[in-house]
């Protein structure tokens, strides 16, 4: 069971990224976003903006990064949604395999296709000025939350990619993941905000994600926010893939 | 003495209030090709998902190669291939790369040779390094056929399998399946042409209503009707004659049964 659940997913995985090779476009529009909101922030609002930071592309840099990944998972879900539609995906199903290997193969692309779009938000940051002094340990803890976070919300997109009726349906779920960093650290540290505002942004799992990411890339101490950002992460991820499981269960049975 | 390879007994299937089947039995005997014939919404396809593990029945005995659906279901699938409605090929990989996906996931030994030769069989070996989105339905529905043909599994489940081809298409499929058949191949499939399941099944079956209303040969069912009358009746060719001798089929397909005459009026 466990070879056939290694071998199938190798196998459809391997399936999956030859998807993103044959389409770069994927990728490609994935960055763009992200991007064009470090060229807006960091060359139009950025002067206006005090943070307390050296440099603002450095402070921007951790939220940019989330937003690429909460619209990089929106191209899982319409893969997802596509087999769904076409006919392989009752293939899949009735061959000996294991079913779960269909869900993990396109969890395993999103991880992938992500990575491949953050290096790339991350060298176009890199042409814009952005520089840190992390060490290989800091940039791994990085690489980490942010696999974990990517994970998380791959699983969430699973629900809409197996249950959707339309491929705008299938994706558009990840618009409010893109737009959940505006009203956290991201952009602007939280005590410029007023009353209401300041205490959903201090609350919501993005801020602490982007401050110890921050803090991690400017080697400053994480203190708790490393924690409260790892036990949202790993809640989400826990809550997306068990939801994500019972929907594809009632799918396949 | 030798099992059914599929063995159907009282099998109902109902979506919320809608009864699909209600109570459906039929027995294919191995090696030889079933046609399940009926009206579009007839329940041949919820039938085929049943068989094939994608579905749960509600109640009802089903058994594939020996093996029960609903507690087996691995075993089930490790002895079937099931060739849908709708092609289901990948259409951004290559031809070669769905059968080698295919055989990867089978776990065969060598996938490549396998698919080179299911290439060769197929004739999509000039097709091979292109990308399925490229192809006509003919090829399309052939690489399917070729898919499902890989690891040899002893039951296949074809869902109308000419649904939208050709008529050259057609006999193609047509002769891969009682090619099929000859090395001992279970052949299930379903249609709603008529000719299609006189030119291959050794049983038919009409699915109506949720049941079986009848199953037997060719020659059974035909005499359920009354004896056929001698008639005097001018043969003329019909539109596919015509379209096989214009278009020309190079003598490759020597579709049994048929005569192609559209020369011999000269």
């Amino acid at each position: 069971m466990t070879t056939q659940f290694l071998g199938g997913t190798a196998a459809l995985t391997g399936r999956s990224l030859r998807h993103i090779t044959r389409s770069p476009d994927t990728i490609i529009t994935t960055t763009i976003m992200p991007i064009a909101f470090l060229l807006l922030f960091v060359y139009v609002f950025g002067g206006a903006i005090n943070t307390g930071a050296d440099s603002y592309v450095n402070y921007l840099l951790p939220g940019i990064l989330l937003i690429t990944i909460a619209s990089g998972i929106s191209y899982t879900a319409f893969r997802l949604f596509l087999d769904m539609k076409s006919g392989i995906f009752e293939r899949f199903q009735s061959m000996p395999i294991a079913r779960s290997s269909v869900l993990w193969a396109h969890v395993l692309t999103s991880l992938v296709a992500n990575l491949i779009s953050v290096v790339v938000v991350v060298l176009v940051a890199v042409l814009m000025g952005f520089h840190s002094g992390a060490g290989v340990l800091d940039w791994l803890a990085v690489a980490g939350i942010l696999m974990l976070f990517t994970l998380a919300l791959t699983w969430l997109a699973v629900i809409p990619g197996l249950t959707a009726k339309s491929p705008d349906g299938a994706s558009a779920f990840s618009y409010p993941l893109i737009f959940l960093p505006f009203i956290s650290s991201a952009f602007v540290p939280t005590d410029s905000m007023p009353g209401a505002v300041r205490a959903f942004a201090e609350n919501q799992p993005v801020t602490t994600i982007v401050n110890t990411i921050r803090d991690l890339l400017t080697q400053q101490p994480v203190g708790t926010d490393i924690w409260i950002a790892l036990a949202w992460l790993v809640g989400i991820l826990i809550v997306a893939y068990t939801f994500a499981m019972a929907t594809y269960r009632r799918k396949i049975s | 003495m030798t099992t059914p390879a599929i063995h159907v007994q009282g099998l109902e299937k109902s979506y919320k209030k809608l009864e699909v089947l209600r109570g459906v039995d039929f027995d294919v005997p191995r090696g030889s090709i079933f046609a399940l014939l009926g009206s579009n919404g007839a329940g041949k396809t919820t039938v085929v998902k049943i068989l094939s593990t994608l579905l749960r029945a509600d109640a009802g005995t089903v058994s594939v190669n020996g093996f029960d659906v609903a507690t087996l279901a691995a075993d089930v699938r490790e002895s079937i291939s099931l060739t849908g409605q709708f092609a289901a090929v990948d259409e951004i990989l290559t031809g070669r790369e769905n059968l080698v996906l295919i055989a990867r996931l089978r776990r065969v030994k060598d996938p490549g040779a396998i698919a080179d030769d299911l290439l060769d069989r197929f004739s999509l070996t000039d097709a091979a390094a292109r990308k399925v989105s490229t192809y006509s339905g003919g090829m399309r529905r052939r690489l399917d056929i070729a898919m499902s043909l890989l690891g040899n599994p002893p039951v296949i489940f074809l869902d109308e399998p000419t649904t939208g081809l050709d008529p050259q298409g057609r006999i193609e499929v047509w002769q891969t399946i009682k090619h099929l058949a000859e090395h001992g191949t279970t052949v299930l499939l379903t249609t709603q042409y008529l000719d299609e399941a006189e030119q291959l099944a050794d049983r038919i079956a009409i699915l109506h209503q949720g049941r079986i209303i009848v199953n037997g040969t060719l020659t059974e069912l035909k005499q359920l009707l009354p004896p056929a009358k001698v008639e005097y009746v001018e043969k003329q060719p019909t539109l596919e004659d015509v379209f096989f001798a214009i278009v020309g089929d190079n003598g490759k397909h020597d579709h049994a049964g048929q005569t192609v005459s559209a020369g011999a009026n000269e």
